[in-house]
């Protein structure tokens, strides 16, 4: 009779039943695990100790962390949310996350998900002894590389470890933003995010941007000349921060950037540079151990350098065994580029062929697509000629050959 | 002194365990208080809030800590819509009377009306801390927790605060019952005792469930009011006219009007019925029930827009009675036509509700 209140028994069961199903997914057959080491940036160790709270029904403490949580980003809505709910608790049973009445459904699940991504992402981090394969080797002048998983809605800051040799180092994770309709961007409009090896062309500071871009904007040269190849097309593909009213955006929300919370676009935004950094996004970021990493890094340098001693060699048919029949320029075929190549050897008597500030990224993609990027210094009989190379191998027939070559 | 018994049938929409208070309290309310109390307390009833703080200062300056007193003087405070004043007053019977829950509730109760619920939650938390099992201050924190909640699902959901006109629905505690000392009871049960009199509900928001979703008003005080600032005369039993200046009243019946046509414009059928008195006369004396399901589904089943707009009113009141004649423009895709209504709405609280609705 009397209106002492029931506080009422509040299970979050829903969103943990979701994180169970979100079980971390399985990964190639040659990458490593992910451990169960954990992640210290950002808000997911609150969120963590908050869920815990709530598993153990014990509302209060997790109201108040979660008041705390507020106090520290006050823009963070999952985090009202679950300050809504637990108020709403303390006067009604609840059955659901986001249990406002009428609460618009869609706005409860991108929060929902939110939520379920932050906390694997913070269970999940990488361990130090795996390595993303996509980091093969990095020239000496770049510091670090960006590497995104869409599937985790995570992205990663490695940084170039010179004193181990060039091995990525992990430095830091952080929640991110993609399209609205997920990855593989493959045409204008699709909302999606393209996956593959990129790099930032531009700084767009914060004075010239829309609010919707938050802190900054960093565009990216998506498409890439692979992009092209393959028929992708589209254009504006930035990493930007988060406008001023929201802490950060639900997991798939972008057109197709990739967004951060403006705090995490400030730290990683010093670490970029322009026309340098790498930004390899992939749908589900292959890891490989340390060992396996040095192996493919070092078969990939060896067919690099015989592809640059054969052709100082001046042996054509040696040479242009390193391109596939299917290679590509920008204005010839196979067929065409071998011609002109043996036309232009044959009239040399020396050829000396420098590579310097190489790097070697893998695509993430289904074929086994390195990208190769170096500064070129040609000299010969008659010709001298510098100029910054990007190509493309394909691992052929368990052979890596060119597919694409151009200036970069 | 007796609180007024009259009050009591006039709280049909209470939840029910709070009736019940309030019926249990008048018989505790009155041992309490001394010598000039229960004049101050009938000044208060009668709406003669300048009389009734001379009084009580009168009162005070012979007792000045006296807590009764003090009480009263943040209740007309209240009363007075001086929400400054009588969080001072509040606060500071609070410092010197920690263990009253009384003074936390209706501070909780004035901090709500200006949106501070976060003092408004400290405040109760108080009053429950120092009683705890103190029903109104429960239920109130009830309130105060779903404000709260609403307003964080508005930062989580980016709502456009629709949920932010929903009225303060706080009972404030009108009788200092749980004093310090022999013989006052913690209430727990309402089987023993309570420490509520006359809870004043202000304008509440339509209740959600299918029991008498409207006129939950009662003995207004406008300082719980959260809209209406102005004073309205309580009108507490049959005997005290309303003295209102017709003018006031007037303006009042016209809002009453207008937000009707409104909700019923809107389709918002909780807040169109919620302008319908509790004793509102049916078509043909069908149960309310029936009478607001038929509604619903005239209203809010109707598809596509309702637009109802009037003519200039004529309003004539009389004491607590309000007569209203208009014509009547309603359009809806399905049908659309002008009529002669005749409102007859009674006054309740601070606000006017519908009695009989008569179309010609």
């Amino acid at each position: 009779m009397i209106a002492v209140h029931k506080f009422a028994a509040f299970s979050f069961a829903f969103l943990i039943a979701g994180l169970a199903c979100a079980a971390p997914a399985a990964n190639p057959a040659t990458a490593g695990q992910l451990s169960s080491s954990v992640s210290d940036s950002g808000p997911e160790p609150q969120l963590a100790k908050i869920f815990k709270e709530i598993e153990g029904k014990r509302l209060d403490m997790a109201l108040q962390l979660t008041e705390n949580l507020l106090r520290q980003y006050p823009n963070f809505r999952l985090g009202h949310l679950i300050k809504g709910d637990l108020l709403l608790a303390r006067t009604q049973q609840i059955k659901s996350f986001g249990a406002m009445e009428g609460a618009p459904a869609d706005k409860v699940d991108d929060l929902r998900a939110e939520a379920i991504i932050r906390l694997k992402g913070y269970r999940e981090k990488p361990e130090a002894k795996f390595v993303p394969r996509y980091l093969l080797q990095m020239p000496p002048d770049q510091r670090y590389a960006i590497v995104v998983d869409t599937k985790r809605s995570r992205l990663y800051v490695y940084e170039n470890d010179l004193t181990n040799g060039g091995r990525p180092r992990f430095v830091a994770d952080y929640y991110m933003t993609q399209g609205k309709l997920g990855a593989d961007k493959l045409s204008e409009g699709d909302k999606k995010t393209p996956t593959g090896v990129y790099h930032v062309t531009a700084n767009l500071p914060r004075q010239k941007l829309a609010d919707l871009y938050g802190n900054g904007a960093y565009p990216l040269n998506y498409p890439n000349e692979w992009d092209k190849r393959q028929g992708r097309n589209g254009s504006g593909i930035w990493l930007h921060g988060t406008p001023s009213n929201t802490f950060s955006r639900p997991p798939r929300a972008s057109d197709g950037c990739v967004v951060l919370a403006n705090q995490d676009l400030d730290v990683v935004a010093k670490n970029l540079q322009v026309g340098l950094t790498p930004v390899i996004i992939s749908n589900s970021v292959e890891w490989l151990s340390l060992d396996d990493w040095a192996k493919e890094r070092s078969e990939l340098n060896k067919a690099i350098e015989a592809w640059r001693s054969d052709w100082e060699s001046r042996d054509t048919d040696r040479y242009l065994k390193h391109y596939s029949k299917r290679f590509k320029s920008a204005d010839q075929n196979f067929e065409e580029f071998a011609a002109q190549k043996k036309q232009v050897n044959a009239g040399k008597e020396w050829i000396k062929i420098k590579a310097d500030n190489l790097s070697v990224f893998r695509n993430p993609s289904k074929e086994e697509v390195v990208v190769v990027t170096f500064d070129q210094d040609y000299r010969s009989t008659n010709l001298n000629n510098q100029m910054k190379k990007r190509q493309y191998w394909l691992r052929e027939d368990g052979k890596w050959k060119i597919i694409y070559e151009g200036s970069a | 002194m007796t609180l007024n018994s009259p009050i009591q049938p006039r709280f049909p929409l209470l939840k029910t365990w709070r009736a019940v208070a309030i019926g249990l309290a008048i018989g505790v309310a009155s041992p309490a208080f001394a010598d000039n109390l229960p004049e101050i307390q009938r000044l208060i009833k009668q709406g003669q809030y300048p009389q009734a703080l001379e009084k009580v200062d009168e009162y005070l300056s012979s007792k000045p800590k006296d807590a009764q007193g003090r009480f009263l003087k943040g209740l007309i405070y209240t009363e007075m819509n001086k929400p400054t004043e009588a969080i001072a007053t509040f606060t500071k019977l609070t410092e010197d009377y920690p263990e009253l829950p009384e003074p936390y509730n209706n501070l909780a109760v004035l901090y709500a009306q200006q949106k501070q619920y976060d003092k408004a939650r400290t405040a109760l938390e108080m009053a429950i801390r120092t009683h705890p099992s103190y029903a109104i201050a429960y239920e109130n924190l009830g309130d105060v927790y779903a404000k709260l909640a609403s307003q964080a699902y508005d930062k989580a959901l980016q709502l456009d605060s629709a949920n932010s006109a929903t009225q303060n629905k706080m009972a404030l505690i009108r009788d200092l019952i749980t004093t310090s000392g022999k013989g006052n009871v913690k209430p727990t049960m309402p089987a023993t005792s309570a420490p509520v009199a006359a809870p004043v509900v202000a304008t509440s928001k339509p209740a959600t469930s299918t029991v008498a979703p409207t006129a939950s008003i009662v003995a207004s005080t406008p300082g719980a009011a959260a809209s209406t600032p102005k004073i309205v005369e309580p009108k507490v039993s049959a005997p005290v006219a309303a003295t209102a200046p017709a003018g006031t009243a007037a303006d009042d019946v016209s809002k009453a009007i207008a937000a009707w046509a409104s909700a019923w414009s809107r389709k918002d059928v909780k807040g169109y019925l919620s302008q319908y008195a509790s004793d509102f006369k049916t078509p043909k004396g069908i149960p309310r029930k029936a009478w607001e399901e038929e509604r619903e589904d005239r209203i809010a089943g109707k598809p596509g827009k309702i637009s109802v707009s009037y003519d200039e009113p004529q309003i004539v009141i009389n004491g607590d009675r309000a007569t209203a004649k208009f014509r009547q423009h309603y359009k809806s895709s399905s049908l659309s036509g002008s009529t002669n209504k005749t409102l007859i709405l009674v006054r309740a609280g601070n606000r006017w509700l519908i009695q009989e609705e008569n179309a010609r």
